[in-house]
């Protein structure tokens, strides 16, 4: 017959063995990180404009047509330097992807929602939204303008339609592939209804939901520069109209570095925002696998 | 011998200590009172009987194991007595006490810290906030994990994350714990350990509880009572009463006296269905 003693002795040593299974995160220099997450980029900026100068250097084309990394980079500081660019170019064009995308999320929530909870509304608007993620968002634009004239909302229309779609479809598919466990295990605790939503299912969809979000975000950008290229409000400026009136005068070296800032604001949001997020909450879960050879 | 067991916190349940002889009509409340359940499955043109007739009584503070091979329905009736699923036929009556259920798998919620799963267990019971924490240490505390709060799932052994979903079921504060099979994919040490910290549990809380398995020693381990379910369809065929003294080892020779006479009737069930 075991003794309280015994048992609890046994619960020691079993205590230890236990904790063999436990994972344990080891924490790694902060400057090696950013360095080991940096340095392969750096490497690849600069192959890139090593290969850019060397197809200057080569003559392929004339300067005013396809200038050097030489000629643009100095174009792009000078285009950043000045408050102008910030105040009213950049401004415009971030408010306006601001706007934009927080309507599309708000839409694009609500409807994933609804088809993902009712199979009703799933029947009815499901493959709809996926067929408007396949028009191109230019194919609006048309349109848009009749409807609302050349103005802002005509851009904030095609944006929003062009956004909704990947935060509906990303909820969803959250949604679908939720293992039945946990809301077995949520029902059994007793969640229902709203607080199942918000505890259990919002929760448990969140990867594929911020998966979408990211694809929203791609999408609501490439609406909004093919927008500001095609509908010229007045004299605004904005990173698209400067885009097109660099092209409309023929300046190669400016349509390059007004490309060149469209494409870090990508690199920036992804870097800065998605990549974090995503990475948190894989960390979270569990989903990055500690210890494994890459 | 004895001191080992006063050294429980008993609460004056002394009805948990299995007297030398079977008490046939138990003074207790009935906690579970399962009458004539049936359960059948319709899969489009096939039909499957889980569930037939089964009838079973569990008073308070009893500790039953149901024992059955697999397919004999006990998941069914788990899920039955929790409500996850509508009763075909017959009836339960759990006399509106609370009901918590304990899956195979920890089913933690990846998402959460080892404190916040626990507090799961008190959130759709409208335990106000400034309550829970007090609660959630002390919980943490009984299954032994107090310094891994902050944690995740993840970073847990199999048999930690089986103890936290047993404080996230004792967090609803149950009458009732329905276990599906909790310790199934443990290594045996782990189990054991597991099957001392479950019955110190069920001592202090006076907790009922209905705990399905396949493995007879622990069934026999455990149980006030073993109640053996035959297969397809799940039928009540025997009850052993175990009146062996706690707390018992898995390995002592009464434990395995008794789980040899059982796995006969098992294997006899088994074999009567397996043509």
């Amino acid at each position: 017959m075991a003794t309280d003693r015994d048992v609890m002795r046994l619960e020691e040593e079993i205590a230890g063995l236990d904790a063999l299974d436990i994972v344990r995160t080891e924490r790694t220099n902060r400057t090696a990180q950013i360095w080991s997450a940096l340095w392969p980029k750096l490497a690849a900026v600069a192959i890139f404009f090593a290969i850019w100068q060397i197809v200057d250097w080569s003559n392929w084309r004339e300067d005013f047509a396809l200038p050097g990394p030489t000629t643009v980079l100095p174009d792009l500081a000078r285009l950043l330097k000045t408050s102008e660019f910030w105040r009213v170019t950049f401004a415009t064009t971030m408010r306006r992807a601001f706007t934009g995308y927080g309507l599309a999320v708000v839409l694009g929530t609500a409807l994933g929602l609804g088809v993902s909870r009712s199979s009703i509304v799933r029947r009815a608007l499901g493959s709809f939204i996926t067929g408007l993620q396949t028009m191109p968002s230019v194919v609006w634009f048309p349109l848009a303008i009749l409807v609302f004239g050349p103005e802002e909302s005509a851009i904030l229309f095609v944006v929003v339609l062009g956004a909704f779609p990947s935060v509906a479809n990303g909820l969803v598919s959250g949604v679908d592939h939720i293992p039945p466990l946990y809301l077995r295990a949520g029902r059994v605790l007793g969640a229902r209804g709203l607080s199942s939503v918000r505890h259990v299912v919002l929760p448990a969809a969140l990867p594929a939901y911020v998966a979408g979000l990211k694809q929203g975000w791609a999408f609501m950008w490439r609406s909004l520069l093919a927008g500001e290229l095609i509908v010229s409000i007045g004299a605004r400026s904005s990173l698209g109209a400067g885009l097109f009136n660099a092209g409309a005068v023929n300046d190669a070296t400016h349509v390059m570095a007004f490309m060149i800032v469209i494409f870090m604001v990508g690199v920036f949001v992804d870097g800065f925002v998605f990549s974090r997020i995503e990475k948190t909450i894989r960390r979270r879960r569990g989903l990055i696998e500690v210890g494994a050879t890459a | 011998m004895d001191e080992a067991t006063i050294s429980f916190p008993n609460q004056g349940l002394e009805g948990h200590r299995p007297a030398e002889h079977v008490v046939v009509s138990d003074p207790r409340a009935t906690a579970v009172r399962i009458q004539g359940v049936s359960q059948t499955y319709h899969d489009g043109h096939s039909s499957l009987k889980a569930l037939d007739g089964v009838s079973l009584d569990v008073v308070e503070g009893e500790f039953v194991c149901l024992l059955g091979a697999s397919g004999c329905g006990k998941t069914t009736l788990l899920n039955l007595i929790v409500g996850l699923y509508h009763l075909s036929s017959g009836t339960i009556d759990v006399g509106g006490r609370r009901v918590a259920l304990m899956f195979q798998e920890p089913a933690l919620f990846p998402w959460l810290t080892i404190e916040r799963n626990v507090e799961m267990g008190m959130r759709f019971r409208g335990v106000p906030k400034a309550e829970r924490p007090a609660k959630i240490r002390e919980l943490l505390n009984l299954v032994h994990l107090e310094g891994f709060a902050d944690r995740r799932p993840h970073e847990l052994s199999g048999g930690m994350r089986q103890r936290v979903a047993l404080a996230r079921a004792l967090a609803q504060e149950a009458d009732v714990l329905l276990m599906d099979e909790p310790f199934g994919s443990l290594d045996a040490m782990t189990r054991d350990v597991l099957h001392d910290e479950l019955e110190r549990i069920w001592r202090t809380t006076g907790i009922t509880i209905v705990f399905v398995t396949h493995n007879v020693r622990e069934a026999v381990r455990l149980a006030d009572r073993v109640v053996l379910l035959s297969s397809r369809p799940g039928r009540v065929v025997a009850e052993f009463p175990v009146a062996i003294e706690r707390p018992r080892r898995i390995d002592a020779p009464t434990v395995s006296e008794l789980s040899g006479s059982i796995t006969d009737r098992l294997r006899e069930e088994v074999r009567r269905h397996g043509h």
